[in-house]
């Protein structure tokens, strides 16, 4: 189980977080016209790196923010947290 | 006289405490503080099971959580426990063991069969012969196998027994109370640090209990005996014996299993029987000692012959001589200890040595007893059927590769060292990449990439001097990273004999002409042939050759069989051992019941239950109760001997003709607040948003980014900035966090706070003709009349005093209205509306009425919201705003969304008007079409409409709209029902809605 710095309540086990995927991918800005391999890109696809991975989690069983997470999917070695409008 | 074996003094027993226990039907004595194990050889009792394959004969090996062989089924009934290591189970009184895999018992096994038979049944023999034909495999060959080859017999009763888990926090978690383990616990707690000290054995001092050494002029157990007073008598320490940590996990996450229960004379009602520790470390102390290896000669697996090691903690332990004609069989010095005990006690033992004549201290000592030692000399072969009774003794020749000459020496036990390996199992599970270290044929730590620190003979540094240097240093040092304080302790002077090296053979050859089987795994009976034949077969990974032998995959994980493998497949190979790596480490270190595992999470306790304001009124009032998620909702309530269909028909009918009360607490609820609240909704759902009216409540629906529904409720405008939204029952918790992601991730820019309020709100749904009748009696001040309290109208209204909202929404298709007030008012709103509808005929209705009651007006729900369909799917294209843009809308224009003849919602009725059609059937054209009979659709929800008094289902239907008024066959093979179907419009009843807005 890992132990993850929420960078509102500090350091939780991971029990308390829910997983929320890559923390790189933008939303198309609503409205704009996108095609659809933008589209596709936006849903569908993702990287599926070995090593760092910067990713969102949710403390959903505390302070319910969202924040980024750099991690390595390897060793699953977490080397920052930043809350979500900090640069990583 | 019972117990022959038992010595009248020495070990750590209590011989005024006699306890009976009984072995295989027969009854026994032991002393408190034996193991199940110890009291056994104490009677003279070496045979405990069969071996897995052939079902050989076989006894103990060791003494401890190493022992492959002495596999035991405890008690019977719900207390019954498989597989319990006789080692490890501490004697109590009226325990009741029996060995397992044997037929009819343990002396005369039918199964031995086998061992006659073992040409037959080689290494990958169950994957070479059960392959053919197919249909064998299931009927014939694997009933037999599972019979003839199983371990114990699970409990089909459940446990009675408590379980707990415990969640504990430390700056230095040290596993094993050797003197490395001790010294370290003993220099971090000095130097303030939070400790956890952590023994599997129920007595503290590893090897110190056995080994014949002095710390600080005491003697070893002494020294060991009072470093853990001292240790308990500090407030930053916990020391825990019984306790295996067993896994190392992320981020230094430890787990550990405490055995609390088992082995009390007379336990209180509530001790749990088993804790499960999770133990957040900063850092890890692995002081986990090292495991003997046996030596490998023709029938090395016969009932007496067992690690030199064992025998010496038998005899100092626990008083108990495990043969009076001893051999010591050994590659090295430390099997002279156990000849030493033997010697002391009266006893002759004869030592076999494969090195050629070697000084040592200990040897010295040995030879000043006048102990018989043969060096260059090996044991070929054993003799003996239920117990070994010789040994074949050779001398070996120059190059170690046979033997010179052969006699027959009698004996009732063979004492076997073959060096020792370290424990590296949690170093390894840290991350530790392993490496081999040649002095000691090895695998030893490395560097870890968790805060893993492995000290001690673990290391493989086998002196006490330099475990008592390294437990102290490293005790200190990782204390002092966290606590600064700089408190030194003293390293006591320490005493020990001084090794010389082994030797590195530890496989012995065959003699001429002699093809005796080898052990190598003793509990999945892997044998030096079957090594040899995998490697010849092409198996050449070591991890292929041990899922084609099963070597070490028993429930020993291969501790005493690891290294002996990979060194025989070195060999044969022609490699060193490295290049042949080592298969993974992985947790549990020792097996962990699933009691522990599973803790309190049982029964009802499995997870939490939710329950409304009005349960109690539920309960009293006969209903009958069903899971929607975490919550309990009444499913109908009984009256009479009513079964479920007339209940809800009774229920549901009320509604249509008159009034009911649904309890609609479950609903989630959410409260969303600030200036950009309407632009946020409008973005979330499919509809628009910015012109609602304040005080009105409109139905949205919202969808994922790839275009599947993902939720539909109401969402009301209380005031201009601030809405009160609904979701399903079931997306409740799913919805919020997809609130919250796009107003923290997405669109932070955005003045919305939303917070869920569903526990906040008690919610009663009043509907059916008479609803507003009823309304107005409920609330004589407020004009409910249509114009003023229209379909999706608001308002705030007072209940005798408590505040409530009255939202006019329905889900039955009737005139509704839901009312909400806080929590705690819910159970008197609840009568109130119960006592003032009394006169009229009104009648609770549970999720069964609703069920109905929907599903016959073509109001979707989880069944057909089930992640898989998009609005159009379910004729919710009305829905979908075209002038603006919202989560998921540009998937559904992608391809597979926009093309014709995708399956949409549609109602199906049975030509017989009698027949039920179950919920998941298939939609087919052809009934007795041939399998894989094509599908057009499944069923989704099916009811008994009270409308039309016959059975009605929604369907999604491949071209469905197109459909209406085919016949298709509604088939479910799992009922076994085949039934003619109408398509209809998935509005069966009041299609123009109109009863909604009357
Ligand atoms: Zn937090």
């Amino acid at each position: 189980m890992l132990e993850i710095k929420c960078p509102y309540c500090g350091k939780r086990s991971q029990n308390e977080f829910s997983y929320g995927g890559d923390a790189n991918i933008k939303r198309p800005e609503l409205g704009k016209e996108v095609s659809d391999r933008e589209w596709d890109d936006f849903v569908y696809f993702r990287k599926n790196p070995r090593g760092m991975h910067l990713e969102l989690w949710h403390h959903v069983a505390g302070c319910r923010q969202w924040f980024k997470v750099s991690r390595d999917t390897s060793t699953h070695e977490i080397f920052k947290t930043s809350k979500i409008n900090e640069e990583l | 006289m019972t117990q022959k074996y038992r010595l009248d003094k020495g070990g750590l027993v209590k011989r005024d405490k006699e306890i009976s226990f009984k072995f295989n039907g027969k009854k026994y004595f032991g002393y408190k503080g034996d193991t199940l194990a110890s009291a056994l050889l104490a009677n003279g009792v070496h045979l405990v099971g069969r071996s897995f394959k052939y079902h050989r004969p076989r006894g103990f090996i060791g003494a401890g959580v190493d022992e492959p062989n002495a596999k035991v089924q405890l008690y019977s009934g719900a207390k019954t426990e498989p597989n319990a290591v006789a080692t490890e189970v501490e004697l109590v009184e009226g325990l009741v063991a029996k060995s397992q895999n044997c037929f009819p018992s343990v002396s005369f096994d039918f199964g031995e069969i086998n061992n006659f038979l073992s040409k037959i049944f080689p290494a990958g023999f169950y994957y070479k012969t059960f392959m053919w034909p197919k249909n064998f495999w299931y009927k014939i060959y694997e009933p037999i196998i599972r019979k003839a080859a199983g371990l114990g017999v699970a409990p089909l009763k459940p446990d009675p027994d408590r379980y707990e888990h415990k969640f504990e926090y430390c700056d230095i978690l040290v596993v094993g109370s050797g003197p490395s383990g001790l010294a370290s616990a003993l220099a971090a707690a000095k130097n303030g640090a939070r400790v956890i000290l952590a023994e599997d054995k129920p007595r503290f001092g590893g090897s110190l209990l056995t080994d014949e050494v002095t710390i600080g002029n005491k003697k070893g157990k002494d020294w060991a005996d009072e470093s853990i007073e001292k240790l308990k008598t500090m407030p930053n320490v916990i020391v825990k014996k019984r306790s295996q940590v067993f896994g190392y996990y992320d981020h230094n996450m430890m787990v550990m299993f405490e055995r609390t229960k088992d082995h009390l004379e007379n336990p209180t009602q509530y001790i749990p029987r088993q804790r499960l520790w999770y133990i957040r470390a900063k850092e890890v102390i692995a002081s986990t000692g090292s495991i003997e290896r046996p030596l490998v000669f023709g029938n090395n697996d016969r009932p007496g012959i067992m690690l030199a090691s064992a025998a010496k903690e038998y005899l100092k332990v626990y008083g108990v001589l495990v043969g009076k004609k001893p051999i010591i069989f050994t590659n090295n010095d430390s099997a002279y200890e156990t000849a030493i005990e033997f010697k002391k006690n009266g006893i002759d033992p004869l030592v076999v040595d494969v090195r050629k004549n070697i000084e040592s201290s200990v040897i010295r000592e040995a030879k000043n007893l006048n102990i018989k030692i043969k060096f260059s000399h090996a044991i070929a072969n054993t003799k003996g059927h239920l117990r070994v009774k010789s040994a074949m003794i050779g001398k070996l020749n120059e190059k170690k590769s046979n033997f010179e000459s052969l006699e027959e020496v009698s004996c009732d036990c063979v004492c076997v060292s073959g060096n020792w390996t370290p424990t590296v199992h949690l170093s390894s599970q840290s991350g530790n990449k392993l490496k081999f270290d040649e002095t000691i044929n090895a695998f030893i730590p490395n560097q870890s990439r968790q805060n893993e620190n492995t000290i001690g003979s673990a290391t493989g540094s086998f002196t006490l001097k330099k475990s008592l240097e390294e437990g102290f240093n490293k005790g200190f040092e990782l204390s002092n990273k966290i606590t600064k304080k700089n408190i030194k302790s003293d390293i006591p002077i320490s005493n020990e004999r001084i090794n010389e090296e082994h030797d590195k053979l530890w496989c012995m050859p065959l003699p001429k002409n002699k093809n005796y089987k080898r052990c190598v795994d003793f509990q999945n009976d892997v044998y030096v042939s079957d090594i040899e034949l995998a490697i010849r077969e092409g198996f050449r990974s070591i991890e292929h050759v041990k899922r084609y032998t099963t070597l070490g995959m028993a429930t020993d994980q291969g501790k005493t069989s690891n290294l002996n493998g990979l060194q025989l497949v070195s060999n044969i190979e022609k490699k060193i051992v490295p290049e042949v790596g080592h298969t993974t480490f992985r947790p549990p270190y020792t097996p962990v019941t699933i009691g522990a595992i599973v803790g309190r999470e049982v029964g009802k306790d499995y997870r939490p239950t939710r329950k409304s304001p009005m349960h109690a009124w539920h309960e009293k009032n006969n209903a009958v109760f069903v899971d929607a998620g975490l919550w309990l909702r009444p499913r109908y309530y009984k009256q009479g001997k009513e079964n479920l269909y007339e209940a809800s028909k009774r229920e549901a009918a009320n509604v249509r003709s008159n009034v009911g009360l649904c309890d609609v607490t479950s609903l989630g609820k959410i409260d969303i607040k600030g200036s950009d609240s309407a632009e946020f909704l409008n973005r979330v759902y499919t509809n628009a948003w910015m012109k609602l009216p304040i005080g009105k409540a409109r139905y949205g629906v919202m969808l994922r980014e790839d275009g599947m529904i993902f939720d539909d409720g109401t969402t009301t405008r209380i005031s201009e900035n601030h809405f009160h939204m609904t979701t399903t029952t079931a997306q409740a918790v799913n919805v919020l966090a997809h609130l919250e992601h796009y107003l923290q991730v997405v669109w932070p820019e955005l003045d919305v706070n939303v917070l869920s309020t569903t526990e906040q709100w008690a919610g009663a749904a009043l509907a059916g003709p008479n609803s507003r009748n009823l309304l107005e009696k409920i609330f004589p001040e407020i004009d409910a009349s249509n114009e003023a309290l229209p379909f999706m109208g608001y308002k705030e209204a007072d209940l005798y005093g408590v505040p409530a909202r009255i939202f006019r929404i329905s889900f039955s298709g009737e005139l509704a209205y839901e009312i909400n007030v806080e929590s705690g008012y819910g159970v008197f709103m609840w009568e109130k509306i119960i006592e003032l509808g009394k006169e009229m005929g009104i009648e609770p209705y549970g999720t069964e009425a609703l069920s109905t009651l929907r599903i016959e007006m073509g109001h979707v729900a989880g069944s057909e919201i089930d992640g898989r369909t998009i609005p159009s799917d379910l004729s919710l294209d009305g829905m979908l705003s075209k002038k603006k843009d919202f989560i998921g809308k540009r998937s559904l224009s992608r391809e597979g969304f926009v093309e014709t003849g995708r399956e949409k919602i549609v109602g199906v009725v049975p030509i017989d008007k009698k027949t039920m059609i179950p919920e998941g059937s298939h939609l087919v054209e052809d009934s007795n079409a041939k399998l894989p009979n094509p599908k057009l659709g499944h069923i989704s929800a099916s009811c008994w409409s009270v409308e039309y008094n016959n059975p009605f289902s929604l369907a999604i239907l491949k071209d469905g709209k197109n459909k209406i008024g085919e016949k298709l066959y509604a088939l479910s093979p799992l009922k076994n029902k085949s039934i003619q179907v109408e398509i209809v419009s998935s509005h069966y009843v009041d299609p123009k809605g109109e009863r909604v807005r009357s």
